[in-house]
């Protein structure tokens, strides 16, 4: 995405938010400049504390989840025996909405930080592992025989094949979640919770008719959408520059 | 240098390919195999690189049977098996990388070497690129180049280990005309500079009369034992298209037509 295009984009947005605005004249829907001097006036007043909170969550929630699911994703993906005894397990919980254990985790984790993470991690850890194993099992025999021929053996496979093909994938998986993943945070944040942008949004803002204010809750929660978003665009052009050849 | 010994194999519970198959080649020997689709000459090139093992029989390659592919076999196949998401450089220097990986164990000293070399230094890949004529593309993506230089790049990356087997598999069949001869001219000096024994497994059989000062001619399975065409001409730049080429091409057509007319008679 270009820069100018990306700029282009959020005016149009703004100036659309701006009429709407208008039109609709009420003090529930205020417009970008209103939400703007609210934003400004909140990030001292707590604002800023409630986005590195869920910062926070979510990306301890990430970073678990590539731990856990690249690595499994990559013996299921290389393994057959391994794969035939998971993906029947892998089959049934896969489409299972995992938010819908968010009362277990709540149960089980406590109110802090520990449940949402472990409910974002959840969530990921089931993208990412399907998404890297199939990867990993679609790799041409050819390719894994011609680095064997070489004199690497399973070690060597993992490191010098696998990873490497898996990457692309693996942050693919990533990309598509993330949307996923901030929503669950805000939603595990509206409730048992006194921090977080959901809990600014909804308990904090909303519950006291603080309309500007959630609006610059509203926003933040955005921005933090959109910084993971560009994050992992970065990280993929930097571990994966293969990717992005022109037809030179 | 390889010695088949009463050899059977087969896929699954399928008819044998090989059945009590017997076939040696020397040391410093060209081979050509050929023979019609299906008639098990990769089969037997996989089962030499280590990558199956034999039902019955052995296979010895230099002495040492060979349960898991040695790194001093060099394997180049028909889609050129270079990583994607490496550089033609990175791809080459494979074998170095895998050395350092090993280190400990490559530097046990053991004479079938089933661990790549311990000291090969980037001048080497740097050299290797030079001969093979890819040095110019050397920071580009296997993506980014043409068939005959991913190949290039993959006999390259083969002869950095210093290989005392080569084994071929159509490793000129996706290529144009132009460019598989360039190919074909290349491997054979290639082999006249290194003294590497090559095998190449073919179904061109020109490509197999102008590689192959041996040629072992496969039929249909099951294969019990070996034909064998001598082809001492074979490796001169200057021998396609002398009158000898195109009698040992013609002796090699009728061997491969009795073939396939005993099968239909």
């Amino acid at each position: 995405m270009r820069r100018r295009d990306l700029l282009f984009g959020s005016l149009a947005l703004l100036v659309l938010w701006q009429l709407l605005s208008w039109m609709l004249r009420t003090e529930t829907f205020p417009g970008p400049w209103e939400t703007a001097q609210a934003f400004v006036a909140a990030v001292p007043r707590g604002l800023a504390r409630h986005f590195l909170v869920s910062g926070y969550r979510v990306v301890a929630g990430i970073v678990l989840a590539m731990l856990a699911a690249v690595p499994s994703g990559l013996i299921l993906g290389q393994s057959p025996a391994l794969n035939r005894f998971f993906s029947p397990i892998l089959y049934i919980t896969y489409p299972v909405p995992k938010i819908v254990f968010l009362p277990v985790i709540l149960l089980l984790f406590g109110i802090g930080d520990t449940s949402k993470i472990v409910i974002i991690f959840l969530i990921l850890f089931f993208q990412i592992l399907v998404v890297v194993r199939d990867q990993a099992a679609a790799l041409r025999p050819e390719l894994i025989y011609s680095v064997r021929s070489l004199g690497a053996g399973r070690r060597a496979l993992f490191r010098y094949v696998y990873l490497p093909a898996t990457v692309p994938a693996a942050l693919t998986a990533l990309r598509v979640s993330i949307g996923t993943a901030v929503a669950v945070l805000f939603f595990a944040e509206t409730f048992a919770t006194t921090a977080g942008l959901g809990y600014y949004i909804i308990v904090d803002s909303w519950g006291r008719l603080a309309y500007a204010d959630m609006y610059a809750g509203v926003v933040a929660m955005s921005l933090l959408g959109l910084l993971l978003y560009f994050l992992v665009d970065r990280l993929e052009r930097w571990l994966a520059p293969w990717m992005f050849l022109s037809d030179a | 240098m390889v010695e088949v010994v009463d050899l059977t194999f087969a896929y699954g519970d399928g008819l044998p390919v090989f059945d009590g198959f017997s076939w040696t080649v020397q040391a410093g020997e060209a081979w050509a195999v050929i023979g019609p689709s299906g008639c098990g000459k990769s089969t037997l090139l996989y089962l030499i690189a280590g990558l199956r093992q034999p039902k019955g029989g052995r296979i010895l390659v230099d002495g040492h049977p060979v349960p898991r592919p040695r790194a001093s076999t060099g394997l180049v196949l028909q889609d050129y098996g270079l990583l994607p998401w490496a550089t033609v450089w990175e791809n080459v220097a494979l074998p170095m990388r895998l050395g350092q990986f090993y280190r400990a164990k490559g530097e046990a000293g053991n004479a079938e070497r089933p661990y790549p070399r311990p000291d090969i230094v980037p001048q080497q890949v740097d050299a290797w690129l030079e001969r093979l004529g890819i040095a110019d593309q050397r920071s580009k993506y296997p993506a980014q180049l043409s068939g005959g230089q991913r190949q290039r790049a993959a006999i390259a990356r083969s002869l950095l280990q210093q290989p005392n087997l080569l084994l071929m598999d159509e490793p000129f069949s996706s290529l144009d005309a132009v460019t598989r001869e360039d190919l074909q001219l290349l491997t054979a000096e290639l082999r006249e500079e290194t003294g590497v024994t090559t095998l190449v497994v073919t179904h061109t059989i020109e490509e197999a009369v102008f590689l192959g000062r041996r040629i072992l001619v496969l039929g249909q399975p099951p294969n019990v034992r070996p034909r064998i065409v001598d082809n001492a001409g074979a490796g001169e730049a200057a021998y396609r298209g002398q009158p000898a080429f195109w009698a040992k091409v013609a002796e090699l057509r009728a061997l491969l037509g009795e073939e396939s007319g005993g099968r239909s008679g």
